[in-house]
């Protein structure tokens, strides 16, 4: 078990929203899957975010925003993984984003989105799967 | 994830200073993919000109905090830092919370300086296999000073003393008496003691306690470890222990038998580690392993007798 590669997750809080009870329940569900998650803390800056990624290697963004800023941060995010050849990395959200933004934010580049009501075996599955599938190309 | 960067390219990344193909070359070495043994065999004699720095102490005594203090100081002074984070695995899931950067936030956008989390994955002695594989890449990367913080420690992991060129131990007030301080372990390992949350009660008789403990234990002729108190969320102490760190730094620390006592036990853990994979491998390719779960289960066979039966082939080989 020890040496098997093991799935890396970055859960980041961007911006001034203060609640991260959510970002802790899927770090620690994630946890229990089997996930290393990287936890960073709240009021994270998107350059924060991009840099941490990319130094931490991770293979997915997990983002909890709760403020209504979801669009412009993610925005940046993606934005910001691009300008440093990064846009590999697998960025979903999750928080409380109204369902008339989703298709938004799946237009600039998220590739799930996880509201309330979500369990952590619909997020585990979603990266698991999509991981491999594009480990495959 | 277009994860099919060569070793060979990820190698010239890290040379070239490519921060993205660098932290993937230690993602490769942290999971032992193919190639990572051909990579650190081409960065290796380009490795050992960087210094690194151990910290290590029990559980929320502020490592992770006093290691963001000490890096900011450093990056101020012109230095390139790299931090290797530790925290552990759990023993169930074999997954983990990373969580050492939430203190080190500051330094997230400097330029200088680049953190990497590792978990133990198993491994227990306080830090991870791929630890001093990890400080090396950051060597050739161009990093200058590489501090690795240990897991939050009992009083025994001290595989960090094999692999820093300097350790600091970190205590913090109301841990225990007197008594603590000379017992055996992690307490013999440092070349620099730091009382961290000195604002708090107590911490002058930490220092005491210490200070009592090195002048029971050091010979005549050896240098005394240094105690520092420091407060992070005061900034005391941060100054003076940044500067003891660098004038040992400039002293050089490694004596010639302590380098050959590191690469022997570099050389040992490498080769348990091969051992153990290999003897895992057949087992499993083999479902060996289940089958004997099975028998011992049942009481037919012995854990003893499984393990040295196995070792048994490896032996009539070579005879």
């Amino acid at each position: 078990m020890n040496q098997q590669e093991r799935i890396r997750v970055l859960i980041a809080k961007p911006g001034l929203d203060g609640h991260e009870r959510g970002a802790r329940v899927v770090a620690y569900g994630l946890r229990d899957l089997g996930f290393e998650v990287i936890y960073t803390g709240l009021r994270q800056t998107t350059a924060q975010i991009v840099q941490a990624a990319i130094q931490e290697d991770v293979d997915v963004i997990g983002l909890s925003i709760l403020s209504g800023a979801h669009l412009t941060l993610t925005e940046n995010v993606i934005k910001g993984l691009k300008e440093n050849q990064a846009e590999d990395i697998l960025v979903i959200a999750g928080g409380i984003i109204p369902e008339e933004d989703k298709p938004a934010m799946q237009q600039m580049g998220v590739h799930a989105v996880f509201t309330a009501g979500s369990s952590i075996e619909e997020i585990a599955d979603f990266i698991k799967s999509t991981k491999g599938e594009s480990a495959d190309d | 994830m277009a994860r099919t960067d060569s070793w060979e390219n990820l190698v010239k990344g890290v040379i070239n200073g490519d921060v993205r193909l660098m932290a993937r070359l230690i993602t490769v070495v942290e999971n032992r993919q193919p190639g990572w043994q051909e990579a650190m065999k081409r960065l290796y004699p380009e490795s050992g000109s960087a210094t690194v720095i151990g910290i290590t102490g029990s559980p929320g005594a502020g490592k992770s905090s006093l290691t963001a203090s000490i890096a900011l100081k450093l990056a101020e002074k012109n230095l390139k830092v790299g931090i290797i984070a530790v925290d552990p695995s759990s023993p169930f899931s074999g997954g983990a919370i990373l969580g050492d950067r939430l203190r080190m936030q500051k330094l997230f956008t400097c330029e200088q300086i680049f953190i990497r989390s590792m978990a133990t994955r198993g491994m227990l002695g306080g830090l991870c296999h791929a630890a001093r594989d990890s400080a090396r890449i950051l060597d050739v990367f161009g990093k200058e000073i590489i501090i690795i913080e240990t897991v939050g420690v009992g009083q025994d992991e001290v595989d960090i003393v094999k692999t820093a060129d300097q350790v600091m131990v970190v205590c913090v007030p109301g841990q225990g008496d007197s008594v603590q301080a000379i017992k055996a372990g992690i307490m013999e390992i440092a070349d620099l003691f730091v009382v961290n949350k000195a604002d708090k009660p107590g911490a002058d008789e930490v220092v005491a306690d210490i200070q009592s403990m090195l002048e029971l234990s050091v010979e005549a002729d050896q240098s005394i470890p240094s105690v520092i108190k420091t407060s992070v969320v005061n900034n005391q102490g941060i100054d003076e222990l940044v500067e003891q760190l660098l004038q040992a730094r400039q002293k050089g620390f490694l004596s010639r038998e302590k380098e050959s006592l590191r690469i022997r036990a570099e050389m040992k853990t490498l080769l348990e580690e091969e051992i153990f994979r290999t003897v895992s491998r057949v087992w499993q390719d083999n479902e060996i392993l289940e089958q004997l779960v099975m028998e011992i289960r049942e009481r037919k066979n012995d854990p003893y007798s499984a393990v040295q039966a196995m070792m048994q082939v490896y032996k009539s080989d070579k005879n």
